[in-house]
């Protein structure tokens, strides 16, 4: 640790979420950093969002160099994320030069060298006063030149260029076998080298990013989710928004006074995470209804992801236990997102969960179930997601109540410990049989920062909404006073 | 003008070439621009007498040509006329390559099928 260095290496955020705090204010200014990865796992998305951001955050014109793609192809898939590269290349902020070397088209005899591509490199720099540049995969040239050796000697003539010009440079390289890349560009950037990396397993896809080097600075050395979303790519690192969140001691009701006096009466902490857990058909759904409900009477905006119904479905179902949830739809305050856990990878949800939240901007947020990912994936990486969403959701000081299925059989703290240690409540809905006859109970098991009720109260679903009736006692209650909904 | 120079008029069809523009792309007087010069000039003189024109483009004066042309390697010559555009890059020393390149082959190959 040589935390004392005289000079600290100055930084280009690149105004990627996550990235510019894993790097501790993003690349290296006026160096060359190295984006590798395998095809489709980012790299020209990094590079145009590093353009991109540059220009509007930090008012700093760029130049995309494409080996690959045509300006055109470019312009059309990053219209996708809500961009006009057309616009910005008349506002003369940006200027896309798509290089095309076609070996079959070109023939080559004597002595030659790039000075083309300087030329036209150093022409686009000046025509805008171009601080960021990306090189978007400068390898082709391998594929198009013969004669590698003075690839080589322009490569290292180009990345000492780019220094003494003081550009921060984006530079792209796909993955080689068993290399970073190819040609071993790695060999010319020795500043900084970011891979990204794009798996499936078990059918699910998940991008991932690392900082393999960076010299002369610390950085997260850890395989950080990579998002790339509708609207923007980003970096979720998982211990960056970490414990570092704002707190509040205000509180927000659950729904139910009663269960809100079990929470020393006041109810949940606001931008707290709770855990609601339980076998099946005891009523979660209908309680993280409840607590959505009361959100929009307080006027706030709420937003139910569900993995197991339709929107028209849960909304069939509620009213039979009297929630009408149509007037909140209507008035714009309660949003759905519902969607199988097949549909998409961990990533995926997790990234147009973001945008959904990004959008909405809730101040409470249902996720019901998060045990139906199971069938999509492990619970190490469930557990790892849920952790960036609940650090997500505090960051902003949104509420989460995530429901949970337990399986019946199994101890129901046990199964859920995986996840517990991210929640702040848990509340526990157990179903009891009796006398032929089943009933349910709930219990707070944990509420951190409070002192909750350690009462097992009986949990009912009535026609006007989620009762909670009397301590339960051995002596269980008679048929009639549960099945009448009055206790 | 249908005989285009060369010995007998069935060689080429309605498209006959007619004038060649070849463009050789610099950057700047270096031995190698010079050198891709004076070997193309010598070429054309051998196969292209009378129906070439060579425009030398210094690409440190017009940079903006560069992109234009989409040249990266210099020297470079572009065969602008007749289509198809070929492009052969190096300072030309090897005959034969700027040849093919240039496709100033087929041409003579056609003829000397007929």
């Amino acid at each position: 640790m040589k935390a004392h260095s005289k000079h600290s290496l100055r930084k280009t955020p690149t105004g990627i979420e996550g990235f510019d705090e894993i790097t501790y204010g993003g690349l290296p200014a006026g160096r060359a950093s190295l984006v590798c990865g395998s095809a489709g796992a980012g790299k020209t998305v990094f590079g145009m969002e590093f353009l991109i951001h540059g220009i509007f955050d930090f008012n700093e014109p760029g130049v995309f160099m494409a080996f690959e793609e045509t300006e055109k192809d470019l312009v059309e898939n990053v219209v996708s994320f809500g961009y006009d590269l057309e616009q910005l290349q008349s506002e003369r902020k940006l200027v896309i030069d798509h290089v095309s070397v076609d070996r079959f088209a070109i023939e080559e005899t004597g002595e030659y060298d790039l000075e083309g591509l300087f030329i036209r490199l150093a022409n686009a720099v000046d025509s805008i006063g171009a601080k960021r540049i990306v090189l978007d995969t400068i390898e082709v040239l391998f594929a198009g030149l013969k004669n590698h050796a003075v690839i080589r000697t322009e490569l290292r003539r180009l990345f000492q260029w780019l220094k003494d010009r003081g550009l921060t440079a984006v530079v792209t390289g796909e993955r080689g076998d068993g290399t970073l890349t190819r040609y071993g560009l790695e060999e010319y950037v020795a500043d900084c080298v970011i891979l990204l990396d794009h798996r499936v397993t078990e059918q699910v896809s998940t991008r991932r990013l690392r900082i393999i080097k960076y010299r002369g600075s610390k950085h997260g050395t850890d395989e950080y989710p990579f998002l790339m979303s509708e609207d923007a790519i980003s970096v979720l690192p998982i211990t960056s928004a970490g414990l570092s969140h704002t707190v509040s001691s205000e509180r927000v009701s659950s729904g139910v006074p009663d269960i809100d006096a079990m929470l020393s009466g006041g109810g949940f902490f606001r931008g707290s995470s709770i855990l609601l857990s339980g076998t099946a058909g005891t009523g979660k759904s209908s309680m993280a209804m409840t607590f959505l409900l009361a959100a929009c009477k307080r006027g706030e905006e709420a937003l139910y992801l569900g993995f197991e119904e339709s929107t028209d479905q849960i909304v069939r179902n509620m009213a039979s236990i009297g929630l009408d949830l149509r007037p909140w739809i209507d008035k714009g305050l309660l949003h759905f997102h519902t969607v199988r856990p097949s549909s998409l990878g961990l990533e995926g949800h997790l990234s147009s969960i973001h945008a959904m939240i990004k959008r909405v901007q809730p101040k409470v947020v249902v996720m019901d179930p998060i045990s139906n990912f199971l069938s999509v994936a492990d619970n190490f990486s469930i557990k790892s997601m849920l952790t960036r969403l609940v650090d997500f959701l505090k960051a902003q000081q949104i509420t989460g109540l995530f429901t949970h299925l337990s399986t019946s059989g199994g101890s129901l703290e046990s199964t859920d410990q995986n996840i517990s240690s991210i929640m702040d409540s848990w509340l526990l809905l157990r179903d009891i049989e009796h006398e032929g006859h089943r009933s349910y109970a709930l219990f707070v098991l944990k509420s951190r920062g409070m002192a909750h009720s350690h009462e097992m109260r009986k949990f009912m679903l009535t026609d006007s909404g989620v009762q909670i009736g009397d301590i339960y006692t051995s002596a269980l209650p008679s048929r009639q006073s549960c099945s009448g909904g009055r206790p | 003008m249908k005989p285009a120079g060369s010995s007998d008029g069935k060689s080429s069809q309605s498209k006959d070439p007619g004038q060649w523009v070849l463009r050789l792309y610099v950057a700047g007087t270096t031995p190698k621009s010079v050198a891709a010069f004076t070997n193309l000039k010598r070429i054309c003189e051998t196969h292209l007498q009378g129906k070439y024109k060579i425009e030398l483009i210094d690409l440190l004066v017009n940079p903006a040509l560069a992109r234009g042309h989409q040249i990266v390697a210099v020297p470079s010559v572009v065969r602008q006329l007749p289509a198809p555009v070929k492009q052969v890059i190096g300072d030309l020393a090897n005959e034969e390559k700027v040849l093919v390149g240039l496709d100033l082959r087929p041409a003579q190959t056609a003829r000397s099928e007929k």
